[in-house]
């Protein structure tokens, strides 16, 4: 496909009997989950090939890391990927702990516990709603940002933003939680439990969802592993691998909670895998709640100025769509020589390409809307 | 008793009632537009258009104001005679249209005795507006909703007009009057509920409503055949599809539901149970389209090939012996 880039693609001549087109999708789209172009070359509505064309969202966070300190860089950890900042934000709080070796009060693990969780089930909240619209139903969009909307109230008096959140420090959070915190929490969680029938018998049973999701966009296992394709879309493959689990950070070791997970590898296995992630998640937060000790929130020593000894560290997360890798390495200055992240819409968004040939363009905006992508995440 | 029956000066009150027409059509979709808002909100726990008037209800009036002051842009690619004619024949099919129905016994502007084969020429003419629409704009995604809406409009026709065939046997007309004046009895959806269903599902369709938006699927093809047009050209498409919907309501209160024949006890005039049926199963397509998602276009086609159609067909000719033994 890539002959197409230099020139202007070959208009068809009359009667030569190509009766293939090429189409611009995005990056203005309703259903381009931001900036996203694809490309798309096209017999109808049959897709022939596509190519997901990247950047337009690309914001030099990793250049941006090497030009301030290590603390100036926080706020754009959350804006990495704007739906699941909370997770961000801490998963850089975490890999500098570990780099500085800095130890975390109990307390403030617990919270972080909690506000992740809350800000994955957020983000799932917002891709079932968007998945929706993309197949057409608006009605479910609505339901869940209402549900969603509780969460961002309950993160927006705690940490004092409701998108792209800063509560994280080196060695804790800024901000302790108090007893109506866990109240609205807990009322949260029964609420969410109360909602899930109404989700599943409005979307899940419906005959004309289940036909467009069922057995659309397959993703095998093999073609995931190839990709690096990680989160609710590998588990949907049927391979039970997350880093809670897997390589447990933070206190995660100690909650009992399941990995979902579904054989099939196509959109109904994705929607269904995220579903049963936000009832884990209420799970976790229930343990991480009854457990919550009291103390302090940051440790009792705190330095201002970070100088790192020289080395590096990769501290990894699960994020609400993936493996979120942080790989930070330190001269001993306070600015990182170099901050790479790895953001698991990248690795997701690639394999979509490859799943998207032979299907048709109804299929393509599914198939994009199960995989739940962030555009600015792929693009840094 | 038509009209014109009724009055010497038949020219006259033909363009009077057309005037009267016109003036409900552009009432009835500016009614339509707030109706959809205010039902969509509630199914979403919104309240909807709440500033401009009581409850919102002069929202579509202020909208109309914006539309019509708005500048008239034509891209400039587009194939300009198809461009600019299409708006206007998307409209003009579906405002002859609605002037065919008896909204009470003797209120109708002329009865013919082929009304029901004159609506369905009607409705396929609004269809090469759309055509003509997506084809002028010289705009892929608009040339997808327009050859989408062939397509889909040629599968749905079908079903439509078999279903309706039944109503016609047992009625023995095909003047829309007639009809209603053999529901007398019985509403003839009580014999004929499976053509009722195929006609309701298959007038979804042919109105280009979700679930089966397809032509205009927003998150698919943006704004599909009417992505170019804007003010109001858009207006008029926009105008069509309310009218549409009203339209093939309007056939299913005449042809099921009795049209303005109501029991006869109650004290209400004819024209209001028509109207009250029309609403009320425009309500139903609004509650059917805040509800499912969209279908996908090849199961769209492959469910009015291979059930509706078998079906409708099965139902003609059992209808059809059916009268012939017991009649």
């Amino acid at each position: 496909m890539a002959e197409i880039w230099g020139e202007p693609a070959p208009r068809p001549l009359a009667g030569n009997g190509d009766d293939t087109y090429y189409l611009n999708m995005g990056p203005q789209h309703p259903s381009m989950h931001g900036v996203l172009r694809l490309l798309l070359h096209l017999r109808g509505e049959e897709i022939l090939e596509a190519e997901p064309v990247i950047g337009y969202a690309h914001r030099a966070h990793e250049k941006m890391a090497e030009n301030r300190n290590y603390l100036m860089f926080l706020p754009n950890s959350s804006r990495v990927d704007y739906l699941s900042g909370m997770i961000y934000n801490l998963a850089y709080c975490q890999a500098m702990e570990r780099l500085l070796g800095i130890e975390v009060p109990e307390r403030a693990e617990h919270i972080r516990v909690i506000v992740s969780e809350l800000n994955r089930i957020s983000s799932h909240l917002l891709w079932f709603g968007t998945f929706l619209l993309d197949l057409g139903g608006v009605t479910p969009f609505l339901y869940a940002f209402d549900d969603r909307e509780e969460i961002l109230t309950i993160l927006e008096r705690v940490t004092g933003s409701r998108l792209t959140y800063s509560y994280g420090r080196f060695g804790g959070v800024t901000q302790d939680v108090d007893a109506l915190f866990v109240e609205q929490t807990l009322a949260f969680v029964a609420r969410l439990r109360g909602r899930m029938p109404d989700y599943h018998a409005l979307v899940s049973d419906n005959v004309i969802f289940r036909h467009r999701c069922e057995g659309v966009g397959l993703i095998d296992q093999a073609t995931a592993l190839r990709y690096g394709v990680t989160g609710p879309c590998l588990r949907a493959c049927g391979v039970p691998y997350d880093l809670r689990r897997a390589e447990p950070y933070g206190i995660y070791s100690r909650f009992s909670f399941e990995i979902p997970t579904q054989p099939a590898g196509d959109i109904f296995a994705r929607y269904l895998v995220r579903l049963a992630e936000m009832e884990q998640s209420c799970r976790i937060i229930e343990q991480a709640v009854a457990a919550l000790p009291a103390g302090p929130i940051m440790p009792e020593k705190q330095k201002k100025r970070f100088k790192p000894e020289v080395g590096e560290s990769y501290f990894a997360v699960e994020s609400a769509r993936g493996h979120f890798g942080i790989y930070i390495v330190s001269d001993g200055s306070e600015l990182p020589l170099r901050l790479k992240l790895r953001t698991p819409s990248f690795a997701n968004l690639s394999a979509v390409g490859a799943v998207l040939k032979g299907t048709m363009i109804a299929d393509t905006v599914a198939i994009l809307g199960s995989v739940d992508v962030v555009l600015p995440e792929v693009d840094r | 008793m038509t009209l014109h029956a009724l009055w010497p000066h038949t020219a006259l009150m033909t363009v009077l009632a057309g005037a009267v027409l016109m003036a409900y059509v552009a009432f009835n979709g500016m009614l339509l537009v707030w109706l959809e808002r205010k039902v969509s909100a509630r199914f979403q726990r919104r309240l909807g258009p709440t500033e401009v008037g009581w409850a919102g209800l002069l929202q579509s009036a202020a909208d109309v104001i914006k539309l019509l002051a708005k500048q008239l842009i034509t891209p400039r690619h587009v194939d300009r005679p198809l461009y600019h004619v299409a708006p206007v024949l998307v409209f003009v099919p579906v405002l002859a249209g609605i002037s065919l129905f008896p909204f009470d016994r003797h209120l109708q502007l002329h009865d013919f005795n082929i009304g029901l084969v004159l609506l369905f020429a009607l409705a396929g003419l609004g269809f090469l507006g759309i055509f003509m629409a997506g084809w002028g704009s010289n705009n892929k995604y608009a040339l997808l909703g327009a050859m989408r809406a062939v397509a889909q409009n040629i599968a749905y026709e079908i079903p439509l007009i078999l279903a309706t065939l039944p109503v016609v046997l047992l009625a023995r007309t095909m003047s829309l009057r007639e009809v209603v004046e053999a529901q007398q009895q019985l509403w003839f959806v009580v014999q004929q509920p499976v053509a009722f269903a195929i006609y309701f599902i298959a007038a979804v369709a042919e109105t280009n409503r979700a679930p089966f938006d397809i032509p205009e699927a927003e998150s698919e093809l943006v704004a599909g055949f009417h992505t170019e047009y804007s003010g109001m050209r858009f207006a008029f498409f926009f105008l069509a599809e309310y009218t549409n919907m009203t339209i093939v309501c309007m056939i299913a209160a005449t042809l099921f539901l009795g049209g303005y024949i109501g029991p006869s006890w109650l004290p209400v005039p004819g024209w209001v149970w028509f109207f009250g049926k029309v609403y009320l199963l425009l309500l139903v397509m609004m509650w059917l389209r805040w509800t499912f998602p969209r279908l996908r276009f090849d199961q769209l086609m492959s469910f009015a090939w291979g059930v509706l159609i078998p079906l409708a067909i099965v139902n003609l000719l059992l209808t059809a012996v059916a009268i012939k033994v017991w009649r």
